[in-house]
């Protein structure tokens, strides 16, 4: 029997396995950031450890940093901790930072695609569930804990189960405004937040072949949003295309020989998933959260469900809750929903296409009264090419503001936070209350539905606007 | 790491599904360097409701959480099963759980013990009439127990064999891998030499 794609790269990792135990799996590339490795490297340096291999480590600051006067000394004396400590870490153990100013710097998921890091075939982990994201070049990527991290930096491997293998197919293509968020969102809320659990999960077909790399990038980022351990896409040209000249990316012999291997990188025809899903990309619409968890979602053209509605008890009990932290009533229309802030960015729509997807929204038209539009690009890179296009110019005479690179308000760590009861339209991939502040409440929408809600203050899609 | 074989203590009921880590620790309360101090952040928001089960004095020395479906999705956070610890939890009992959350508990010491979802309804049950009461969480018989008599509750739960040996052995995970260093070693030798690094 032939083997997924999954299983192909997994098995080429395998550095060691026996019976009753987790395989060994070899790490090819090991990103880290100022939240999740502080205690990993004292935990190093307690032990008298070294990092196995900084060679194949990364570092940046992105969870922590602010997007304002990010030129100048951090204002909050303990996030400045937790970055210094990192840069000390860093320093000390030889691993490559690119710290807040520099070019690089960036969301540790924009930047390893960005550098050519990430490539087909890889394993590659992060302190960070977004990880994901890298499975969109036909990689095994997940999310790890801080033990794992320093388990990493010592010795380079994880000891990890098998996952099982589930495909998504999604056949036809998706029509116009229609994007591969709202594409995952409509994933999500048809299989559940656990839906994914305990497997690796392979998107295929025509509507995922469609897809650019950062799109795919978007889906595979929401992967751990309904459980899945990675999720990954097949390489095929586009990511060629993509990687091709990047300044980590494979050179001259080194190329062909790499991009050879990368074609042998496909699912076998005769290999066999442990479970299939198949979804219709052709019948989709822009499609938008209204509870706490990322599985709380409609079609923009519907309304708010009612908990009755809802077959199962404990999906009642938690429609119930999210209405009342969301504060929203059954019934009302989507498009109804008023929104005080918009926030696009993020690793999940922090890239330069979806600057440019809601740049497009915006020209021209201004960001309505009493809301405000923040838009944060995903890494300095990110910043720079926008800036070198116009995009910060469009989006600034539209009213909004232009930040510096970070998470941002996608987890609010830093002081880009929702006040309580403030409602939020963002691009991001967590509803979670409280997540982009205390009490703050999130919606769940595209870089287009976010554009179009900036400029008419209701959730919207830019069919809802009018022409200019 | 300490050995882990049973435990008894003071159970608490979180009667809430999809506790993610946000909610269990939120970001703010992230940015410290060590491994301790995070008892503050632990389910910071709905701590500010009085009547949360958190607050209430018959569970100050609960060490037994036990919560409902998908406890711990979410962000990978290990400060979440820093927090429950450093409150002074060492068991969650629950029927599902979010796979990092599960993961980084077995690394850390925390008992992630998963049982079906009518255990933790019989659990929850309980601990409304018995406020206060105690669960024992027995490792090696992979046995939770709480209650006498005709009511007494005795029932299984899951967790995978490695991770189980770990805990009774109180292994650190890095000790055991570097053992095979020779494999990794020879696994390294074998890479394609095209395969990135981030430093030249
Ligand atoms: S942007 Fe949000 S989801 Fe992505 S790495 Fe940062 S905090 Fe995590």
């Amino acid at each position: 029997m032939g083997k997924t794609l999954a299983e192909k790269v997994w098995d080429e990792h395998v550095v060691r396995s026996a019976e009753g135990e987790p395989d060994l799996l070899y790490i090819d590339l090991h990103l880290i950031h100022e939240v999740t490795s502080p205690q990993a490297f004292e935990g190093l340096r307690l032990a008298g450890r070294k990092v196995r291999r900084p060679d194949l480590t990364l570092a940046t600051e992105d969870h922590n940093v602010p997007t304002l006067d990010w030129d100048k000394p951090i204002a909050d004396p303990v996030s400045r901790t937790q970055v210094e400590t990192l840069r000390r870490n860093t320093e000390e153990f030889g691993v490559r930072l690119h710290a807040l100013g520099d070019p690089e710097q960036g969301i540790v998921h924009i930047i390893g695609p960005q550098l050519g890091l990430t490539q087909p075939g890889m394993t590659v982990v992060c302190g960070d569930s977004h990880t994901s994201t890298h499975g969109a070049f036909g990689a095994i990527a997940f999310g790890i804990g801080t033990s794992e991290v320093e388990h990493v930096l010592a010795t380079q491997t994880l000891p990890q189960a098998r996952p099982r293998t589930m495909a998504v197919t999604v056949n036809g293509s998706l029509p116009d405004g229609v994007t591969a968020k709202d594409l995952v969102l409509t994933l999500i809320a048809r299989a559940g937040t656990g839906g994914g659990q305990g497997y690796i999960v392979e998107y295929r077909g025509p509507a995922i072949e469609d897809l650019s790399m950062e799109a795919r990038m978007t889906l595979c980022n929401m992967s751990i949003e309904w459980g899945a351990k990675a999720g990954l896409v097949a390489p095929d040209q586009t990511t060629f295309d993509y990687l091709e000249g990047r300044p980590e990316a494979p050179k001259g012999a080194d190329w062909d020989a790499a991009v050879e291997h990368w074609r042998s990188l496909r699912t076998d025809p005769d290999a066999e998933f442990d479970k299939e899903l198949v979804l219709d990309a052709g019948t989709m619409t822009p499609f938008v959260t209204w509870g706490t968890n990322p599985g709380q979602g409609v079609p923009l053209g519907a309304a708010v469900p009612r908990p009755e509605d809802f077959e199962d008890e404990q999906d009642r009990v938690a429609a119930q809750k999210a209405l009342e932290y969301m504060g929203l009533e059954a019934g009302t229309p989507m498009r109804d929903i008023e929104v005080d802030t918009v926030f696009v960015g993020s690793c999940t729509n922090g890239r330069i296409e979806d600057l440019r997807a809601a740049a497009a929204v915006i020209n021209g038209r201004q960001v309505a009264k009493g809301t405000r539009l923040l838009v944060v690009p995903g890494s300095a890179r990110v910043r720079l090419q926008a800036e070198d296009e116009g995009l910060d110019v469009v989006f600034k005479q539209a009213g909004a503001e232009w930040r510096g690179a970070g998470c941002s308000m996608c987890l609010g760590m830093n002081p880009d936070q929702l006040a309580p009861r403030e409602r939020s339209a963002s691009t991001s991939n967590r509803n979670f209350e409280g997540r982009q502040g205390e009490g703050g409440r999130t919606h769940l929408v595209s870089p287009l539905v976010a554009a179009a809600t900036a400029v008419r203050g209701t959730l919207s899609s830019p069919v809802d606007l009018e022409e200019l | 790491m300490e050995k882990f074989r049973t435990h008894t203590g003071v159970a608490m009921p979180l009667r809430r599904s999809n506790v993610d880590t946000d909610q269990i620790i939120p970001a703010v309360y992230l940015k410290r360097v060590t491994r301790t101090g995070f008892e503050d952040g632990l389910f910071a928001a709905w701590r500010s409701d009085p009547d949360f089960v958190l607050n209430r004095p018959e569970y100050a020395d609960a060490t037994v959480l036990v919560a409902g479906p998908d406890f711990g999705t979410g962000s990978s956070r290990e400060h979440a099963v820093w927090a429950l610890q450093n409150y002074g939890f060492r068991v969650v009992i629950a029927p599902r759980f979010g796979d990092i959350f599960r993961g980084n508990s077995g690394k850390s010491g925390l008992l992630a013990a998963q049982v079906d979802d009518k255990v933790v309804l019989r659990l929850w049950d309980h601990l409304a009439e018995h406020p206060g009461a105690t669960v024992t969480v027995d490792l090696e018989s992979r046995t939770v127990k709480a209650g006498e008599g005709p009511e007494a509750i005795e029932e299984s739960f899951d967790i995978d064999d490695y991770t189980r040996w770990r805990l009774l052995e109180g292994l650190d995970d890095i000790g055991i891998t570097l053992s095979h260093a020779e494999d990794i070693t020879a696994f390294e030798a074998s890479r394609p030499r095209w395969k990135p690094v981030t430093t030249h």
